[in-house]
């Protein structure tokens, strides 16, 4: 068996959708953001594996992984930081009980 | 023959007084001041020079009409094109005699009248603005034209009505007089559209044309002819809507002689005969005019009868002769009718000028207040019989050959209108000589009892006193004419000069109604109503109040003038207008626009309040939408795109 592209991207949006399901289904705040990471990652096979397939000369779909990996860094980071100022008002993580924005 | 500059002339020198009153003497000068008089005066006097010089051109010329050169007044688009023009027929120069006689009558005796009223200047402004509208309602060629000096004529009655405006009543009456004709006014511009529309011409000439031909006929020339007759009813002041012209007596007295007995309640009848050949076309609308002028005739003569108020009952004397010259156009044709309102003006004039003298004396319209004014006033007393004994038809005087001719036209062609006509005979000498009794006869009765006048009046204390000569000599000159007028057509020039009968020689026609019966009747009955009136009020043979006792039921209902004022005011205006039509158009208000306008608001709040349960604050579910949201884009997409 040859690997190919449909196989990567096969292996993304299996990545993505178990990230997806994390986002909506989990209530602890950390694997959300966990699940976040998943999904970005999916999107950066994604973009490497175009980048190989479909114009081997260029590496522009690496020079966007990258990027994204700098981005979900600091995502993960100012994440963190909300989740622990969250923690300290509710003494929580559990993001069914964080609904004041609402009616 | 008169230049056409002169005959635009006669109608523009009351509005330069007008003008010259209102803009420059008024503020500038003192209103002790009679200037405004004597300006209005030598205006009016002027055009009465120029409107006789037009009869006698207008008699002089061939089918006794003069052309006068339109001017183009609005040109809307193409084709539609409104003139300014003037007839000048012999309707019209009878018509101009009688404004400017009575208006300039009227302007020497207000400058005794009115002189040391604060209003001074006011008043000869309006009254100049008046004879101008007049005028120029009985100059104007087109339905257009006249329609502006029809509404003209209204507002300037408006303004005179309510010329002492600091009384309630007088400002009530003035509001009462405008609304009243206006709903005769809509039916007068509705036939106006109607004969636009179906000829497309506003031109008299062209529309007499048309109904003569036969091209406008049938129920469009009937319901056009009954709009135009309604706009004559309002203004004529006849049944129903007559109800405006007795308030009018707020007004100042010469204002009541020129504007509510002479000249513009004349318009309506003046406008019947103006488009006479289309209501000769028309059976139904030529009838309709018969029997209104025939009922209001004896209805408001029924009035007359029991009023105590002297203007009142030259009021309802007034809307009875104006139902006469109705009945007289619509069994006669334009000659009797309009020969009628001629003779009319004039005893009628007379009488509110005589009945304004008394006022002046006296400080009281009320006649159960007056008496023995005989004595003290001669020349108000001598005039004033004249009047009323022409008013009653008695032989030669004026009124005889015009009630006659109405009487006798009424007989042949409606026979129930003229025993109505008959009935009216015998009230009307009575009214008239009631009020000549009650006035002048028997001891004076003292006069108003707070010795005040109305509006700018002195007051008068002990003795009522003769007028001054600046208000007698119109008397005079109007009684003098009271008892000539009629001559004119006893010859029979008149009908022939307003276009049909034939003339004869002078003492043949003096005396031939003695040869007819009918004549006789109505000298009869004029002679026993002015013999009760004698008996009843002046010998005290037959007690008043006996016989208003016996007849008790009838004389409630003339009295309060067959509760028509609570008819239109309580039971049409105050419930089914107020409460009925404008009621209902408030609850549309309230209930459907308003409804609207809320109901879209309280919807949204509604709806608002229904959807905002979707806004759980769980940031899950929000992503769980989008991710829907995004699948069934995406789906769309694959499927649709």
């Amino acid at each position: 068996m040859v690997i190919g592209l449909q196989h990567y991207l096969i292996l993304s949006a299996i990545l993505f959708s178990i990230g997806l399901y994390g986002v909506l289904a989990k209530r602890n705040a950390v694997i959300i953001l966990m699940c976040i990471e998943l999904m970005l990652n999916a999107v950066n096979i994604t973009l490497v594996a175009f980048s190989r397939y479909v114009v081997p000369a260029m590496l522009t779909g690496q020079v966007f992984a990258i990027f994204v990996i700098v981005v979900a860094a600091a995502e993960a980071a100012v994440g963190l930081a909300i989740i622990l100022a969250i923690y300290r008002g509710f003494e929580d993580i559990d993001v069914s009980k964080i609904d004041l924005l609402k009616w | 023959m008169i230049p056409h500059q002169m005959v635009w002339l006669i109608f523009l020198l009351p509005l330069f007084s007008f003008v010259i009153i209102a803009f420059v003497v008024r503020p500038l000068v003192r209103p002790e001041s009679r200037i405004a008089g004597y300006i209005t005066i030598a205006a009016i006097g002027g055009s009465l020079a120029l409107s006789i010089w037009a009869l006698f051109s207008v008699m002089a010329a061939p089918h006794h009409e003069i052309p006068v050169p339109d001017i183009t007044w609005v040109v809307i688009e193409d084709g539609v094109t409104i003139h300014l023009g003037l007839i000048m027929d012999s309707l019209t120069a009878v018509m101009l005699i009688v404004v400017t006689v009575v208006s300039l009558m009227v302007q020497i005796y207000s400058q005794g009248y009115m002189h040391g009223d604060p209003g001074y200047h006011r008043y000869y402004a309006f009254m100049s603005l008046f004879t101008m509208s007049m005028l120029g309602l009985v100059l104007a060629d087109n339905l257009v034209f006249m329609f502006v000096f029809w509404e003209m004529v209204g507002l300037c009655s408006y303004f005179l009505i309510g010329f002492w405006f600091h009384k309630p009543s007088a400002a009530d009456a003035a509001k009462k007089a405008f609304i009243v004709t206006r709903l005769g006014d809509f039916g007068f511009l509705a036939g106006i559209l109607l004969l636009y529309l179906n000829t497309g011409t506003f031109d008299i000439h062209e529309l007499h044309e048309l109904a003569i031909t036969g091209v406008l006929a049938g129920t469009v020339l009937t319901w056009a002819a009954i709009g135009i007759f309604a706009g004559a009813v309002g203004k004529s002041a006849q049944f129903p809507l007559h109800v405006w012209l007795p308030d009018a007596m707020e007004g100042p007295t010469p204002v009541s002689a020129l504007i509510h007995a002479a000249t513009m309640v004349a318009a309506g009848v003046f406008l019947v005969a103006r488009m006479f050949p289309l209501f000769q076309h028309s059976t139904e609308a030529l009838t309709t005019v018969a029997i209104i002028g025939g009922i209001t005739a004896i209805f408001a003569a029924s009035m007359g009868l029991v009023m105590n108020d002297i203007k009142r009952v030259l009021a309802y004397s007034t809307i009875s002769q104006l139902g006469y010259m109705m009945l007289g156009l619509g069994t006669g044709g334009v000659a009797i009718g309009i020969f009628h309102l001629f003779n009319h003006a004039f005893f009628k004039a007379l009488l509110f000028l005589g009945a304004g003298s008394v006022n002046h004396a006296t400080g009281t319209f009320d006649m159960r207040l007056m008496g023995g004014l005989r004595k003290y006033m001669p020349w108000t007393y001598v005039t004033f019989v004249i009047a009323s004994l022409s008013i009653a038809g008695i032989w030669p005087l004026s009124g005889f050959w015009s009630k006659d001719e109405v009487v006798i036209s009424a007989f042949a062609s409606q026979p129930v209108l003229f025993y109505l006509a008959m009935i009216t005979v015998f009230m009307t000498a009575f009214y008239m000589f009631r009020a000549v009794f009650m006035t002048f006869g028997g001891e004076y009765r003292g006069g108003a009892p707070d010795a005040h006048g109305h509006g700018g009046q002195e007051s008068h204390h002990g003795q009522p006193h003769e007028s001054p000569r600046v208000m007698t000599i119109p008397l005079i000159i109007l009684a003098v004419l009271s008892i000539f007028s009629g001559l004119w057509n006893v010859t029979g020039h008149f009908g022939a000069f307003m276009g049909h009968g034939e003339t004869h020689g002078f003492l043949e026609g003096l005396f031939h109604p003695f040869t007819l019966s009918l004549p006789w009747i109505s000298l009869i009955l004029a002679g026993l109503g002015i013999l009760l009136a004698y008996a009843m009020y002046s010998k005290f043979w037959i007690s008043a109040e006996r016989v208003g006792g016996m007849f008790k039921p009838l004389h409630t209902l003339f009295y309060r003038k067959y509760w028509f004022d609570e008819l239109y005011e309580n039971i049409i205006v105050k419930n089914a207008l107020f409460r009925g039509l404008f009621g209902g158009f408030e609850q549309f208000d309230n209930k459907a626009v308003d409804g609207a306008v809320n109901g879209v608001a309280n919807g949204v709040i509604a709806s608002g309040r229904a959807i905002r349960y979707a806004q759980t604050g769980q940031l899950q579910l929000y992503g769980l939408f989008m991710g829907i949201g995004i699948l069934a884009i995406i789906f769309v997409i694959y499927f649709f795109g």
